[in-house]
Formats: structure tokens, C-alpha cells, sequence
């Protein structure tokens, strides 16, 4: 299946069918700083992904966006 | 797994409250952790006009959508810092929700532009000065939120900021212990002057996950980038470690950050510290003379029965 991540942005080929949470182990990723997008649908973590899927795993933690402090 | 309420596929899962949710759950759950925010902290009325902080984030638009489908009068500033393709992308965000979602409930978005004003985007005007980029642009935006506020007489300032952004600043605080910084965490400040709107922080019940979430389930197109000064900022440390802590143990950020506001809400409780209340009831152990709340203590009663048991 075709992953999408951020940070820097690339796109890697993981082989399916695997679990959402086992596709966070493999890439060593911590469950609660991101979301997993499959097409445009929000997916759990118990959630089986296939090779036909289009997975985006977005990362949710923003150190600088601005909200009006400073991001020092 | 399946929605905690009703039971048909769920798409979030939230550890810290035990319970996976469908969008429908969800966005009940989201819009109800903000109505309790709002609240226990007596942030605003439904008289009152906000005014909210907006950056093109999910925060800060998931927050002007929530206020608004709760039926709160929210308008927003959005400040355009001049860097580059960052600042077209987030502008373009902002007015795309702004036309397609908040101007049907009859909202209205500011726009202040830096280079109009100063000449020059944040980067090249914090050269001009030598003052870091971050800490020019935290006094622009500062400077524009009250000035917009007091032009058009708004009663709220509200920003964007989650349960990950205030535990990320309690824990840099804490291990600083700067205390003069601790009173100013509340997620509802009053007004410094007269005139002036107070600030409130309506998000803070709920995670930068949770918001991403609602973000996406409710399609607000917002810009998932960077802004690219923030790189190596300290609170993504902070943020890295506590979310690691909140994988191990759902429920800490909202343990340590809310925690800390029932703590500073109680006033001193009693003047009797932890070593005045052991001593009250301390006395010697009937065998061996060491401290002990019964009358023999632990240590003999266990020799006791080994001896016993040795027998
Ligand atoms: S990271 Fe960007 S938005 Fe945040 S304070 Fe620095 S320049 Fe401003
Ligand atoms: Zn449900
Ligand atoms: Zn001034």
C-alpha cells in the first residue's frame, strides 16, 4: 500500500495486509501524535489496511503554528 | 472496534476516556468538552461578541467552527506575517473557511497584513530590529488582536490553544519552576486594562489528536504545514515526551494540566503540612521503639509471624 507521510513530506510502499497499529510499530510512531487516513476517511487503530489502500498517516503536533504566542 | 454510545463502526478512539466514537459521537463529545471549558472557567455568554484567532491550523478553525455551530457570536482575525508560500497557502485556507463556512452564520473575518503596515514581512523586519523572528511576531499579533478587539468593542479574545499546547507550557514552566509564569496558565484571564477584551483558551479539554480529528471529519480544509520558523522550538520537545508518556498512560496530559487548575482554583486548603500530619499520629511501637501508626509496627509484626512460621 502506498503511505503517505509528513515532515519531510514522501510517500513510502508498505506491504499489506497489516494492521493499523502494526503500521505504526513498523515505522516507530507514536499513536497519539498522528491520524490514519484511509482515501478520506478517518481509520481506527484496530483497523486491517490492504495493498489497494491509499494511507495517509498525518501528523497532528504543531509546535509553531500561529495561535498568537510566540513560539519561542 | 466499535462507537462506545451507538455502536456502528467507530473512527476515533479515545484511550484517556476509554470510549472509540463515531463522527456523529464525536462531534457531540467535542462540542460538549468545549461547552464544559467554557463553562467551568465563565468564559463568555451567548451575549457576548468573540473575537477568535485564526492561523489557517486546525485549532484555531476547528475553534471558530465549533463556537459558531454552538451558536456563539464569533468573528476572526487573521494576521498575514508575509513568509512566503507559508503565509499564501494558510491566507487561502482562512478566507476558503471563512466563505464557505462561517459568513452563512453571519461571521465576519479580519485581515491584517504585515507588509502593508511595516513594509516587509515578519523575517525581514525582525532583521531590521535584531530581535528574534518568533518574539516579533508574538508582539504583532499581540499588538493587532487587542487593536481589532478594541476597534470593533469585542467582550472575548479566544485563541486556539489545546491540552497539548497548556501541558507543554506547564511542563516547561515546572521545570523551571517559574512560578511568576504559573498564574498566567489560566485558560481565562481577565482584561489587563480597562477597555480591553479578556482571553480565554475554550479548547483546552480537548488533545491536538482530537482536534485533528474533528478537523478532518468535519472536511475544514486547513493547512497541515509548519510555519517554517518553528522548526527546534522547545515546545516540541516537551510535547514528544508527554505524548509518550500519554501513549504509556492515557490520561496524563489532562491529569497534569487540568490537575493543576483544580490545585490553583482551591484556596490553601489547610495550613498542615504532610510531616505535621504524620507526627499527629505517630507514636512508638510497642516493641521496638520506632515510629508507628498501631500499636506494634509493620516491621516487628512481620518478624512475629515469621518466627512463627519458622517454628
Ligand atoms: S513559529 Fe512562525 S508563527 Fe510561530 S511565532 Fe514564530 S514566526 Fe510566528
Ligand atoms: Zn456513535
Ligand atoms: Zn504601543
Amino acid at each position: 500500500m502506498q503511505v503517505q507521510l509528513s515532515h519531510p513530506a514522501r510517500t513510502i510502499e508498505i506491504k499489506g495486509p497489516k494492521k493499523a497499529k502494526d503500521l505504526f510499530k513498523e515505522l516507530n510512531l507514536v499513536v497519539e501524535a498522528h491520524l490514519i487516513i484511509r482515501g478520506d476517511e478517518l481509520v481506527t487503530e484496530d483497523e486491517m489496511l490492504y495493498d489497494q489502500d491509499q494511507i495517509e498517516i498525518r501528523p497532528v503536533i504543531s509546535g509553531g503554528s500561529p495561535r498568537f504566542t510566540s513560539h519561542e | 472496534m466499535n462507537c462506545t454510545k451507538c455502536k456502528i463502526r467507530a473512527v476515533i478512539d479515545l484511550p484517556r476516556h476509554n470510549a472509540a466514537f463515531c463522527k456523529g459521537c464525536f462531534n457531540i463529545y467535542a462540542h460538549d468538552q468545549v461547552s464544559r471549558a467554557i463553562k467551568s472557567e465563565k468564559m463568555f455568554g451567548k451575549d457576548d461578541r468573540i473575537l477568535v484567532a485564526v492561523s489557517g491550523g486546525k485549532d484555531s478553525l476547528a475553534l471558530w467552527d465549533i463556537l459558531l455551530k454552538m451558536g456563539y457570536k464569533a468573528d476572526a482575525l487573521y494576521v498575514n506575517l508575509g513568509i512566503g508560500g507559508y503565509s499564501d497557502v494558510s491566507h487561502a485556507k482562512v478566507v476558503n473557511f471563512s466563505e464557505t463556512v462561517a459568513a452563512p452564520h453571519g461571521a465576519v473575518l479580519h485581515v491584517h497584513t504585515v507588509e502593508q503596515e511595516a513594509g516587509a514581512g515578519i523575517k525581514e523586519l525582525a532583521m531590521l530590529i535584531h530581535r528574534p523572528t518568533c518574539s516579533t511576531c508574538g508582539t504583532i499579533k499581540r499588538y493587532q488582536f487587542n487593536r481589532v478587539a478594541l476597534a470593533h468593542k469585542y467582550d472575548v479574545m479566544a485563541t486556539g490553544h489545546n491540552l497539548d499546547d497548556e501541558a507543554a507550557r506547564l511542563l516547561g514552566n515546572v521545570l523551571r519552576w517559574q512560578e511568576e509564569y504559573l498564574d498566567k496558565q489560566s485558560p481565562s484571564l481577565p482584561a489587563s486594562l480597562d477597555g480591553f477584551a479578556k482571553k480565554v483558551k475554550p479548547l483546552f479539554r480537548l488533545s491536538e489528536r482530537e482536534l485533528a480529528a474533528y478537523s478532518v471529519l468535519n472536511r475544514i480544509d486547513y493547512i497541515v504545514e509548519e510555519c517554517p520558523m518553528a522548526k527546534g522550538a522547545r515546545t516540541l520537545l516537551y510535547k514528544e515526551v508527554l505524548n509518550r508518556l500519554e501513549t504509556e498512560s492515557p490520561g496524563t496530559k489532562q491529569a497534569f494540566y487540568c490537575g493543576f487548575l483544580d490545585k490553583q482554583r482551591k484556596p490553601e486548603a489547610s495550613s498542615t503540612t504532610m510531616a505535621e500530619k504524620d507526627q499527629a499520629m505517630l507514636h512508638p511501637c510497642s516493641v521496638c521503639q520506632q515510629p508507628t501508626t498501631a500499636d506494634v509496627c509493620s516491621y516487628c509484626k512481620m518478624m512475629a509471624r515469621a518466627k512463627t512460621h519458622s517454628v
